[in-house]
């Protein structure tokens, strides 16, 4: 048994690691460097991102000018099989019935369209991983924390979504102007009722980890329950909150096209992807692209959206890491 | 298992009188006014009566009472009357709808059956499509068939249903003059050339919503039978010469359909409430459709008996789903 050990002292030495040890995240990104999806998804997700954002900066067409005189142009590409459509180089997508630039609305409402998204997401992560943490973590709280997540659970959720937008439009329009008030509100609406799938993983997972020996190491040393949350409780339960990030993202964006699209969104002349979608519906068989541009950007955004949370919830998931 | 039945159902007691005041509440704030559509020249003291009419000069609370036993004590007795003959609501008054002056069930008895026909049997569609999709992508995991299964049902999963709609419009009843865009529903099935044309009709509105169904369902399906191909059971009935047909369809397949039968549960109320987009795309007037107007022209008793009934079905699906697994799983103890 003796004689494997040739140096009793040796074992006892610090072994000095060969490299220094790899983060997490570097870990995470590996994995998510062989999702396919997951790099096209987030890949198609940056690049809509920085076009709706830079956009308007590089095509500087206004998307709320009518023209009149060039109303209904098709889009550049119908020329090449159609030789009698109006088409034309100043407006590369065609046009509206006012002549307002297609191109341009798409920028504008992809603006819209994310800038809801992203503001609903974050709102329902914020709530969803506070009402989570909380009654994770204090015991008095989590008995009526939980009811009433299961309360708002049991909501019906568009039926809701459709009352509270008209019954608030006008108070929110007063206070914030036409634009501003419907922003606030469906962000909220949207934020107000997609947290609670959030709080009830955060919960499982603090409450599970508030078990583990460093939470009574930091518990012992005195560290006051705030400290512990910041500190040792929320850092590890990104990757949950991570993944229902993407997941809330791709319901914002869906959430937001169809209160548009049901009339009750934004302002008639403030373009977001489903008021564009829903206003050309009336006239598809003669403009199909005015419904097909903006119906396929929302749904490849939010493929992107999907394919990435996928993509991250298996490069999160450790126990798949690596395979 | 009776106990915590009884325990949930007296339980969803409260949950409801709760969800059923916060519906009241959010619509007391409605700016919405009934009377907007009375013409200005009536002078303003008879429109106040007519809004006193409507119950609207009563307080808040008790126009909560009045509306909570209307629709628990009376409504109920107007079923009873209608199946027995009885006529125990003689009378009495019943929830009014402010659009048509009608009794408000009335209209929604008339609406459900469109309403089940296209978006229930959307569901049975997607259920049926879902199930072998998910289960031959799991057994043959990242096959050709598995991975453009996959990528189909995230297409599914990503696509709105205002968008496809609208599309199927497009190609089918525009382009290719198939099917009808609209669904008739005054279209009385009689004979075969009519069932022809009513089956005609509905395809559109249910691939839509069975594409949704299919893309949720076949997702899950296919990640419960690979938790479960995994496991030892699996490898014992191999191992004991079980044919392959036997252990997938018979060991796996019932172990794995526990949560998805679930999952389907908890999908029954979507039926009633989630098909607002796309029966509003294809015209079908049936509740969805019947709640867009009703909010439109603020007729207050209609919306909140309808998202309120939206919360029975919710909170009841829950109760069901919750059941059906501990019946299905014998090692859920619910005692």
């Amino acid at each position: 048994m003796t004689d494997q050990v040739t140096d009793p002292l040796a074992a006892l030495q610090d072994k000095e690691p060969s490299k220094p040890p790899r983060s997490q995240w570097i870990d995470v990104w590996d994995q998510l460097k062989h999702h396919k999806g997951a790099m096209f998804g987030g890949g198609f997700l940056i690049f809509i991102t920085l076009a709706v954002l830079f956009g308007p900066y590089i095509y500087t067409v206004d998307a709320t000018q009518i023209d009149i005189r060039n109303k209904d142009m098709r889009p550049i590409y119908v020329g090449l099989w159609d030789s009698s459509a109006k088409v034309g180089w100043n407006k590369p997508l065609g046009s509206d019935q006012l002549g307002r630039d297609i191109l341009a609305q798409l920028i504008a409402g992809g603006r819209a369209s994310m800038a809801v998204g992203w503001a609903a997401m974050v709102l329902a992560l914020v709530i969803g991983a506070g009402v989570g943490v909380v009654s994770g973590y204090f015991k008095k709280a989590d008995f009526w924390l939980m009811r009433f997540t299961d309360l708002v659970l049991s909501l019906p959720i568009l039926p809701l979504l459709l009352v509270a937008v008209t019954l608030f439009r006008q108070p929110l329009n007063e206070a914030f102007g036409p634009e501003g008030g419907m922003f606030v509100l469906i962000v909220s609406v949207i934020g107000l009722t997609s947290w609670m799938q959030t709080a009830r993983i955060v919960r499982g997972d603090i409450l599970a980890l508030k078990e583990r020996e460093f939470i009574l190491a930091a518990r012992s040393i005195g560290t006051t329950p705030g400290k512990i949350i910041a500190r040792h409780l929320l850092p590890n339960v990104v990757s949950p909150i991570m993944v229902s990030a993407t997941l809330g993202l791709a319901t914002a964006i869906i959430t937001e096209s169809a209160l548009s699209f049901l009339g009750v969104g934004f302002p008639s002349d403030f373009p977001t992807w489903g008021k564009l979608l829903a206003d050309a519906v009336q006239r598809m068989e003669q403009y199909p692209e005015r419904v097909v541009l903006p119906g396929i950007l929302i749904s490849l955004t939010v493929l992107g959206v999907n394919y990435l949370g996928d993509g991250l919830r298996d490069a999160l998931d450790p126990r798949i890491r690596g395979r | 298992m009776q106990t915590y039945i009884i325990r949930r159902l007296v339980l969803s007691i409260p949950t409801l009188l709760f969800i059923s005041f916060a519906i009241f509440m959010l619509l007391q704030l409605a700016p919405g006014d009934p009377m907007s559509q009375v013409p200005l020249t009536v002078p303003p003291e008879v429109k106040e009566k007519m809004r006193e009419a409507l119950g609207l000069g009563e307080p808040i609370m008790v126009q909560y009472y009045k509306w909570m036993v209307q629709f628990f004590w009376i409504e109920p007795q107007v079923l009873i009357d209608h199946w027995f003959g009885t006529s125990f609501a003689e009378g009495k008054q019943r929830v009014i709808s402010w659009q048509t002056r009608s009794p408000v069930m009335d209209i929604v008895v008339q609406r459900i059956p469109q309403t089940l026909w296209v978006v229930g049997l959307s569901y049975v569609v997607g259920i049926l499509i879902a199930l072998p999709i998910g289960i031959y992508s799991a057994y043959r995991q990242y096959s050709v068939f598995d991975q453009s299964g996959t990528f189909i049902t995230m297409i599914g999963f990503s696509i709105p249903p205002f968008f496809t709609g609208p599309l199927l419009i497009v190609i089918f009843s525009v382009q290719l003059g198939w099917f009808p865009s609209i669904y008739d529903t005054t279209h009385v099935v009689t004979d075969w050339a009519s069932f022809k044309v009513q089956f005609m009709q509905m395809i559109m509105p249910v691939m839509v919503l069975a594409l949704q169904t299919t893309a949720q369902l076949s997702r899950y399906m296919r990640s419960s039978m690979l938790d479960n191909l995994g496991q030892d059971y699996v490898r014992t009935a191999r191992a004991k010469g079980l044919r392959e047909g036997v252990v997938v369809m018979q060991h796996v397949l019932r172990n794995s359909m526990i949560p998805v039968i679930t999952v389907i549960a908890l999908g029954v109320p979507a039926i009633f409430g989630g098909a607002i987009i796309t029966e509003n795309v294809f015209k079908v007037n049936g509740i969805g459709q019947l709640l867009l107007t009703a909010l439109f022209a603020s007729d207050i008793p209609m919306v909140m008996t309808l998202t309120f009934i939206f919360a029975i079905l919710i909170v009841f699906f829950n109760l069901i789903a919750d059941v059906l697994y501990g019946v299905l799983d014998p090692r859920i103890r619910y005692d």
